[in-house]
This record gives structure tokens, C-alpha cells and sequence, in this order.
């Protein structure tokens, strides 16, 4: 095979890094995660160290492109890996994670079905993600702003609203969203004209896109928004640990749902230690202490949810039978659909000049 | 006589030598090396990092060609540097004459002082105070309602006027720093010598400050034009649902869909707009100096 000369230099790179690695302890368990997300807690990585005897390493990475690079990039290194499912075919197809053993997790039997059953996880019969965490991109209100809150996605072309309406700055959530407002699939959109016309007329309602949490509770804090596209666990944080008016709407027509789950990566060194985390990111003392003290997604895992207090979020919002009919867990999406959806989603912007 | 004149010049390169090395070799390593990795990136079809197969490509290139999107971003982003240099200009140049010919000792300290400030602080921690102060309900609005008897409504935020307030902002140093300069170079006896020969105030400014002074201005023109043009800090936090640019579009390519080869294929296409623009520019601002 010719090797171009970058991937050649990539290449030792990455030999050498794999070198260097071959000196890591046995017993020490690395994990790629995004920052501040669950599995770089103190008082977890302490009460697991204490529990397994193994020595937990954190690394982080910023988006999905980047912790795959990571991965391809140091063969060996992790030991853990979180992929959001939508990302779990590409990571399997390049040959970037190894099937579990989930005999060994006894925590995955209390996995839900549907999530353990996600086809993304899993091929030829075996499982190559575990799931963990789930939640909702739908809508939230600031409660200053409606009586009663509304039920229907259309409160976002509401006349009424203009001017004090907010989207995430996020191509795939928005051409998703309009998907859903059009009524039709988001993992299989047949009428692109129909959801770029859909948010065409939704452009004039906006005050602007935001990007982070932050952004959100700030514009609500000073009461100049009232309503938006949020992710749920964001609207929980918001309203338990911020104490802001704001409150979660899943819209009737649906919403768009996602699934983070840990794998394994080929060569990992410590793949009983890789387990052992694994089983104790979805066990129930975990997920609830998590919960309590940060704020957290919906746990895979149908006892940590069944441990949560009777009025919790997590427990009676989203695991609301009838909300589970209604939304969508997001499928894989290819560059090509990805650059698209960038295209329209920039055209719908400069257009609104 | 004029060996010894050639001597001491090249032992003048000579000596001066290490001193430029420092510079060059900085220059060599942090800008040269990654910039000429860009232009690479710029051709080809996917980043050798993807571990995907890649090959040489125009199409990035072609890209912008092809979709007129960029050209309307490409012409709203130069319409955006144009008018924050003339606010720079307009708020700039006076600070700058009453910086050099009027305030002396003490009092120039302190207002030099006040022009420097906004260099002494984060761009970013910049824009949040401004937002703080242009939202519907935020300080402006509130103090203006307070001190009015009749009622306003003023929100700023989110919008193309509050692009350019904070540009200026970040910018007007810049300005009153090279037109002081050029300013305070100007000798105090021909303004006298224009006065005595009966010229008036407007007379004064446009035939002997302004022309002795252009440098300054191009100078200063030049400075602010370049970077604003490319600017995506400010139209994102700022400019709300008018706030996509150019730049916030190259930063898109970059972050969001991690399309480095388009990113940087546009990063030049921009990077060639601006020097032409200069280029075209410069004989006229020469005359005119």
C-alpha cells in the first residue's frame, strides 16, 4: 500500500505514542469523556478506586471528530471511551472498538431493552456499546412568559413570540428540529424543501442562536426570551440548581432524543478494568449521588432511574410512558448529510441579513 | 571615502544580524511553518488526521466560486470593516489631535491612560460587558429611562448597530495611537506659519494636519480594516441572528463540521481579497499623503 507521507509521519507518531503507552500500569483504567460529564467526578473516581483498586485517568475531548481522532490516533491508550450512539457505527466500522463481554457487566441486565436493543450498538450479534445516559433536545419556556405552558411546537412561529425566540447555532439540530415541526422522520427526511421553508418562516421569529447553557439561563435570567430549543438535562440544571423560572416542553409533534454509551477500544490494556468502570458508571448508587449533587441525563439503566425520588425529572417527566411514543432517537449521520445540513442551515442565516 | 562607506554598511547587516534573527526565527516558526500547513490543507479533499484517503483538490476553491452565499458574506464582512474604521476614524482622530497638541503632562497621562484600557482587558470579558450594557432592561436602557421623562425602549443587543459598538470599541486604540504618532510629529511652527498667513481653522486641518498626519491614518486604517474583516468573536456574541459573517462561517468549517480543507481555502480567499484591496488602495493613499 502507498502510504501518503502525512499519514506516514501520523503513523510513527502514533507508533510512538503506543510505545509510550505500553508503559502504563496494568491497573490503571484510561477514560475518554467529555469534561465535566459524569465520569471525571472526584468523589466517583474515588469511591471506584477504593471499590476496584484500579486508578482511573481522565482525558477529554471537545467534539465527536476530535475523540475520534484520539482514538485513532493512540492505539492502546483508553481504555473507556463514551460515543454517543449516532457515532458508534463509524467508530466500529474503522475498527476503533472492540466487542464487550457484557456477561461481565452484571449491571447491564437492568439496562432497558429498547436501549440495550439499539441496533447502533451493536452487529453480527455483538454489543459494542453499553448505554448509559439518554436526554431530549425539545423545547423550554420561561414560565414569567406563559400561563399555562404550551403543548405544540408551534408556539415557536407564534406572532406573539417574535423577537423572544432562541435556537441552538447547530446545523444537524436544526434541520432535525424543523424535521420534526414538518412532521416527518429526522432520521430520514424526504422533504428537505418543506423543513428549509418551515424555518425560513421561523428566521424572523428569532433574537438570536445560542451555543451554551450558559447562554440560555443568562437570556432567561434577564427575562428576554421566551421560549427555545434546550436539551433537558440542561432545563433540569437550570431550574434545581439555578433556581431560574424555566421548564421543559416535549412539543406533541416529538422531539429528538440521543443515547450516549461506553466502549471498549481495540487494544485496550486493562479490558477487566474497562468493565469494571463501565458496570459502575450505570449502577444505581452512582447515577443517584450523580444526580443529587450535579444535575444528570436520564440513566439507561432502569434501576437507577426506579431509585430517583417518585417526583424527580428524570423519573416522572421522561420516564413518562407517553413521551417515550413521541420522540426520536437520533441515527447516524453521514459528512455528506452533515456538510448539508451545515449549507442549508448557513444559507437560512445569511438569508435573514 | 565611499569603500569606507560600503564597508561600514555591510558590517551594519553584520552587526545587526542577531538582533533580526530572534524576530525572523519567531516569525519562521509560528507563522510561516503553520500558515504554509493551511495553504496545504487548502487542496486537499479530507484532512490526512480523518485517517480517511485524501487527494489534491480545487474544489474548496471552487466552493466559493460556486455558491454566491460566500460572496454575500465576503461583501457584508467588508462592508462591516469599512464602516467600523470610519467610526475609528470619526471617534479616533480627535483624541488623537487633543492627545498631541492641546493636553499637556499630567492630564495627557491620565487620558493616554483611558485610551490604552480597553488593550488591558480580555476581548471577551469586552463583549459580555457590553452585552450587559445594550440588552432590553440592561444598563443603558435603565439609566436613560431614569434620567428621561418620557419612555424609551432600547435594545441594542442582538443586532448590527451592536456589532459595530463593540468592533469600535475593540478597535479605536489602534487609531488613536498611530494618528498621535503622527500628530505630535508635526512641528508647532508651521501651524503657526499657516496661521500667520491668515489660514482658517478648516483651512489649517484639511491642508496641513490631515495631509501631515495621513500615515497615521493609513496606518491606523490599515490595522483595524484587516482583522475586522475577518472578525467572529464579536458578530456571534453581539450581531444575535445578524451576526453570521464571513469569519463566524470559516470558524463553522473549522468547529462544527471540521472541514479544514474549506476552512482554509477560504481563510485565503479572504486573506488575497484584503491584500488586493490594499494593494489597490496604497498608490491612492499615497498621493493623497
Amino acid at each position: 500500500m502507498r502510504m501518503p507521507k502525512p499519514t506516514a509521519f501520523l503513523t510513527s507518531i502514533a507508533v510512538f505514542a503506543s510505545a509510550l503507552t505500553l508503559a502504563a500500569k496494568a491497573d490503571e483504567v484510561h477514560v475518554l469523556n467529555w469534561k465535566g460529564y459524569g465520569a471525571d467526578e472526584p468523589w466517583a473516581i474515588a469511591a471506584f478506586e477504593k471499590a476496584t483498586g484500579n486508578k482511573v485517568v481522565n482525558d477529554f475531548f471537545n467534539s465527536e471528530q476530535e475523540m475520534l481522532t484520539k482514538l485513532r490516533t493512540n492505539p492502546g491508550l483508553y481504555d473507556v471511551v463514551m460515543i454517543n450512539a449516532a457515532f458508534n457505527d463509524q467508530a466500529m466500522a474503522e475498527k476503533l472498538i472492540q466487542p464487550i463481554d457484557v456477561s461481565k457487566i452484571p449491571n447491564y441486565a437492568d439496562i432497558s431493552p429498547d436501549k440495550s436493543g439499539s441496533p447502533m450498538l451493536a452487529r453480527d450479534g455483538k454489543v459494542y456499546g453499553v448505554p448509559w445516559v439518554w436526554g431530549l433536545t425539545a423545547l423550554a419556556i420561561n414560565e414569567k412568559s406563559f400561563e399555562t405552558p404550551p403543548t405544540s411546537i408551534t408556539e415557536m412561529w407564534n406572532e406573539a413570540r417574535k423577537g423572544r425566540v432562541v435556537i441552538r447555532d447547530d446545523a444537524v439540530e436544526a434541520v432535525q428540529f424543523g424535521a420534526i415541526a414538518t412532521g416527518q422522520n429526522i432520521n430520514d427526511i424526504k422533504d428537505m424543501e418543506a423543513v428549509k421553508a418551515k424555518l425560513t418562516s421561523l428566521m424572523p421569529q428569532i433574537k438570536t442562536f445560542w451555543s451554551s447553557e450558559n447562554d440560555w439561563n443568562q437570556m432567561v435570567a434577564s427575562n428576554q426570551i421566551d421560549i427555545g430549543t434546550y436539551w433537558s438535562g440542561s432545563a433540569d440544571r437550570a431550574k434545581t440548581h439555578f433556581k431560574l423560572p424555566v421548564s421543559l416542553v416535549i412539543p406533541q409533534e416529538g422531539a429528538v432524543a440521543w443515547l450516549d454509551a461506553f466502549s471498549i477500544p481495540v487494544g485496550s490494556k486493562n479490558v477487566a478494568g474497562a468493565e469494571a468502570f463501565i458496570n459502575y458508571m450505570i449502577d444505581p448508587s452512582f447515577y443517584v449521588e450523580w444526580v443529587t449533587k450535579v444535575g444528570a441525563p436520564v440513566s439507561a439503566n432502569t434501576k437507577a432511574v426506579a431509585a430517583l425520588p417518585e417526583d424527580a425529572f428524570n423519573r416522572k417527566v421522561m420516564g413518562d410512558p407517553a413521551v417515550a411514543k413521541r420522540i426520536q432517537f437520533q441515527a447516524p449521520i453521514t459528512d455528506a448529510q452533515r456538510e448539508a445540513y451545515l449549507a442549508l442551515w448557513q444559507e437560512l442565516k445569511v438569508n435573514v441579513k | 571615502m565611499a569603500g569606507q562607506v560600503a564597508t561600514g554598511s555591510r558590517s551594519g547587516l553584520r552587526s545587526a544580524l542577531p538582533l533580526l534573527l530572534p524576530a525572523y526565527l519567531w516569525l519562521t516558526v509560528a507563522i510561516f511553518l503553520p500558515l504554509s500547513a493551511m495553504v496545504f490543507f487548502s487542496f486537499m479533499t479530507e484532512l490526512p488526521l480523518s485517517g480517511k484517503a485524501w487527494a489534491f483538490t480545487l474544489e474548496n476553491y471552487a466552493a466559493f466560486f460556486s455558491q454566491g452565499l460566500y460572496w454575500t458574506l465576503l461583501l457584508a464582512s467588508l462592508r462591516l470593516g469599512l464602516e467600523v474604521t470610519l467610526w475609528c476614524v470619526v471617534i479616533g482622530y480627535p483624541a488623537a489631535y487633543v492627545l498631541a497638541k492641546v493636553l499637556k503632562g499630567r492630564s495627557r497621562e491620565a487620558i493616554f491612560l483611558l485610551v490604552i484600557l480597553p488593550f488591558w482587558s480580555n476581548g471577551l470579558v469586552r463583549i459580555f460587558s457590553w452585552a450587559m450594557v445594550l440588552r432590553e432592561g440592561g444598563i443603558l436602557d435603565t439609566a436613560l429611562n431614569a434620567v428621561l421623562p418620557f419612555k424609551i425602549n432600547i435594545d441594542l443587543m442582538y443586532s448590527y448597530p451592536a456589532v459595530i459598538i463593540g468592533l469600535v470599541h475593540s478597535y479605536v486604540p489602534y487609531m488613536v495611537l498611530t494618528c498621535y504618532l503622527t500628530l505630535q510629529a508635526i512641528d508647532d511652527s508651521l501651524i503657526e506659519a499657516g496661521r500667520s498667513l491668515g489660514a482658517s481653522r478648516l483651512q489649517m486641518l484639511r491642508r496641513v494636519i490631515i495631509p501631515l498626519s495621513m500615515p497615521g491614518l493609513v496606518a491606523g486604517a490599515a490595522l483595524i480594516f484587516v482583522p475586522v474583516v475577518g472578525s467572529f468573536m464579536e458578530p456571534r456574541i453581539l450581531g444575535g441572528r445578524t451576526g453570521t459573517f464571513y469569519g463566524t462561517v470559516i470558524e463553522d468549517q473549522f468547529i462544527a463540521v471540521f472541514n479544514w480543507p474549506l476552512g482554509a481555502a477560504l481563510s485565503f480567499i479572504l486573506l488575497a481579497v484584503v491584500l488586493i484591496i490594499l494593494a489597490v488602495a496604497s498608490p491612492v493613499l499615497r498621493r493623497a499623503a
